[in-house]
């Protein structure tokens, strides 16, 4: 059975290759994102060392790695299955001998490995070519945060699963996926580090499962978070992982009977 | 007149699909200010570490934000094409536009308009006024002239780079996935051009010149004698991205073949 599950991730890998052009323009258009964002943080630094615990080398390393893994824990599960449920296609996947939103992680698994390879690699390279990003020396450190990198993915593909299977209880959920999409970019700390926010925000955002997505593996990466912090923060992590689990399963067992084919 | 009673009977097709799925209307609303709230709240957690940005103050900072919310909101009113490859291409109902007689984008910008996104023009035109105010700007007879002007200008651009983007469908067998990619590119066109290096400022103005959607508009009721010239440029850079967006597109369909099942 794992054997079944490994050959999708296996698939959806072969499948992004097939695709690999947009892959390509991709890094450029990363790269220039970097880029635009690294000279905005400069403009805000001026001449100030430190802001909210983080110098301009920091933020620096912490732009370019944070594009970098949302390069990787990106996926669009919501829309695939927000796309099923609509289409009737789902009711086919309640009687397949396999746990159909077990199937969408391995998808997106296998899509995350092929951006990591071919996306965020060699555009993490170029960036420290030509930003002055600082990676950290410590082969513990990287480690850690790729253990973490791998949470976040987990954690994404967590909350893109919940927003997609709203669609079995509303028509429509395009709306909310995009809701959705820009909350977990502002909220997780991609555009904006967590204690950046005024300190009543930054006590929300650290009750909320997104910072778990950007701000803490980049945090660890930057050397923000070290020393006996980083289980603390790995702790969040995986408390956030088995967290979400239960509105998931919730939903799943609703769901069975509320299927609702629209046309079709 | 043709396109007009069309138009007209597509809004009506539009107001009762709204009306079927009620709440959807409401939800799509939300999330599209919510998405501008987001930014605006960068702009105001940024300005409570710096008390100007390359040398503009908040409330200027804030005009050009309210300014590129006017054309934004325009252009994804009537160019909602984000699936297009996908929906058109791929399930192949495009044969289906082909086959009618008028034009085939026209119909496509008909059947994708999404008025709800002209919420977020007024909540931007809301903004630029109470910036006017706070940043004590003086106000001209014309300056709503130029406005409409330059706002018009900004939507061709838009329009223009997002037609090269999605004609790209008819000459690379794949799904895009650089339009999301780019539409984060546009961002950085609210912020002041200054604060980039000469390569990006070049880039956002030249080769996708989305600094065409923000910032240079928004200077010329800002600082008149240093941008008022580069701004007055808008309508023609529109123009220009508008007609080769269009040429662009109406070679690529020519070469459409179909998706054969």
């Amino acid at each position: 059975m794992t054997g079944a599950y490994l050959e999708l991730i296996r698939m959806r890998f072969l499948m992004m290759l097939a695709y690999r052009v947009n892959y390509y323009s991709g890094i450029l258009i990363y790269v220039l994102n970097i880029g635009a964002q690294y000279f905005l943080w400069k403009a805000i630094y001026q001449d100030n060392g430190t802001l909210a615990g983080l110098d301009m080398t920091q933020m620096t390393t912490y732009v370019a790695v944070s594009w970098m893994a949302r390069a990787f824990y990106f996926n669009n599960l919501d829309r695939e299955i927000a796309g099923e449920i609509k289409d009737g296609s789902v009711a086919i996947q309640f009687i397949r001998p396999y746990q159909y939103l077990l199937v969408k992680v391995m998808q997106g698994m296998g899509e995350g490995i092929f951006r990591l390879l071919l996306f965020s690699i060699p555009g993490m390279i170029a960036a420290c070519l030509i930003f002055p990003v600082k990676l950290p020396a410590n082969p513990g450190t990287w480690l850690i945060f790729l253990l973490m990198l791998g949470m976040a993915f987990l954690i994404n593909s967590q909350i893109n699963i919940l927003t997609g299977l709203f669609a079995f209880f509303v028509e429509n959920n395009e709306g909310m996926m995009r809701m959705k999409r820009v909350a977990v970019d502002l909220f997780s700390g991609l555009i904006i580090p967590v204690t950046f926010f005024p300190g009543w925000a930054e006590t929300l955002l650290r009750l909320l499962p997104f910072q778990a997505i950007t701000y803490l593996p980049g945090a660890v990466f930057t050397g923000k978070v070290t020393g006996g912090s980083v289980g603390g923060v790995l702790g969040v992590q995986l408390f956030w992982f088995l967290a979400l689990l239960i509105p998931i399963y919730a939903m799943w067992r609703r769901a069975r009977y509320r299927l609702f084919v629209q046309g079709g | 007149m043709f396109y007009a009673a069309l138009f007209t009977d597509y809004m009506k097709n539009y107001v009762k699909t709204k009306l079927t799925y009620r709440a959807d209307f409401w939800v799509e609303v939300l999330s599209d200010l919510l998405f501008q709230g987001i930014n605006l709240l960068f702009i105001t957690v940024v300005f409570l570490h710096t008390p100007v940005l390359g040398g503009w103050t908040q409330a200027e900072v804030l005009f050009i934000y309210g300014y590129f919310m006017v054309p934004y909101g325009i252009f994804s009113c009537f160019f909602n094409l984000w699936g297009f490859s996908e929906r058109y291409i791929v399930k192949g109902e495009l044969d289906r536009v082909l086959t009618r007689p008028a034009h085939n984008l026209a119909q496509l910008i008909l059947e994708n308009m999404d008025p709800p996104a002209l919420a977020g023009s007024i909540v931007g035109l809301v903004i630029m006024g109470s910036a006017w105010h706070s940043a004590g700007m003086e106000f001209v007879w014309y300056d709503p002239f130029v406005f409409v002007l330059l706002t018009l200008g900004s939507v061709l651009i838009y329009g223009g780079i997002y037609l090269i983007f999605t004609a790209i469908s008819f000459y690379i067998d794949a799904p895009t996935g650089i339009l999301p990619l780019i539409w984060n590119l546009q961002n950085y066109g609210r912020y002041p051009v200054t604060i980039y290096n000469r390569l990006l400022t070049a880039l956002l103005t030249w080769v996708l010149p989305f600094a065409f959607v923000g910032f240079y508009p928004a200077a010329y009721f800002l600082d008149k004698t240093n941008w008022g010239a580069m701004a007055l440029l808008t309508p023609a850079v529109g123009a220009g991205f508008a007609g080769a967006g269009l040429l662009f597109w109406n070679y690529g369909i020519r070469r459409y073949r179909g998706a054969g099942s």
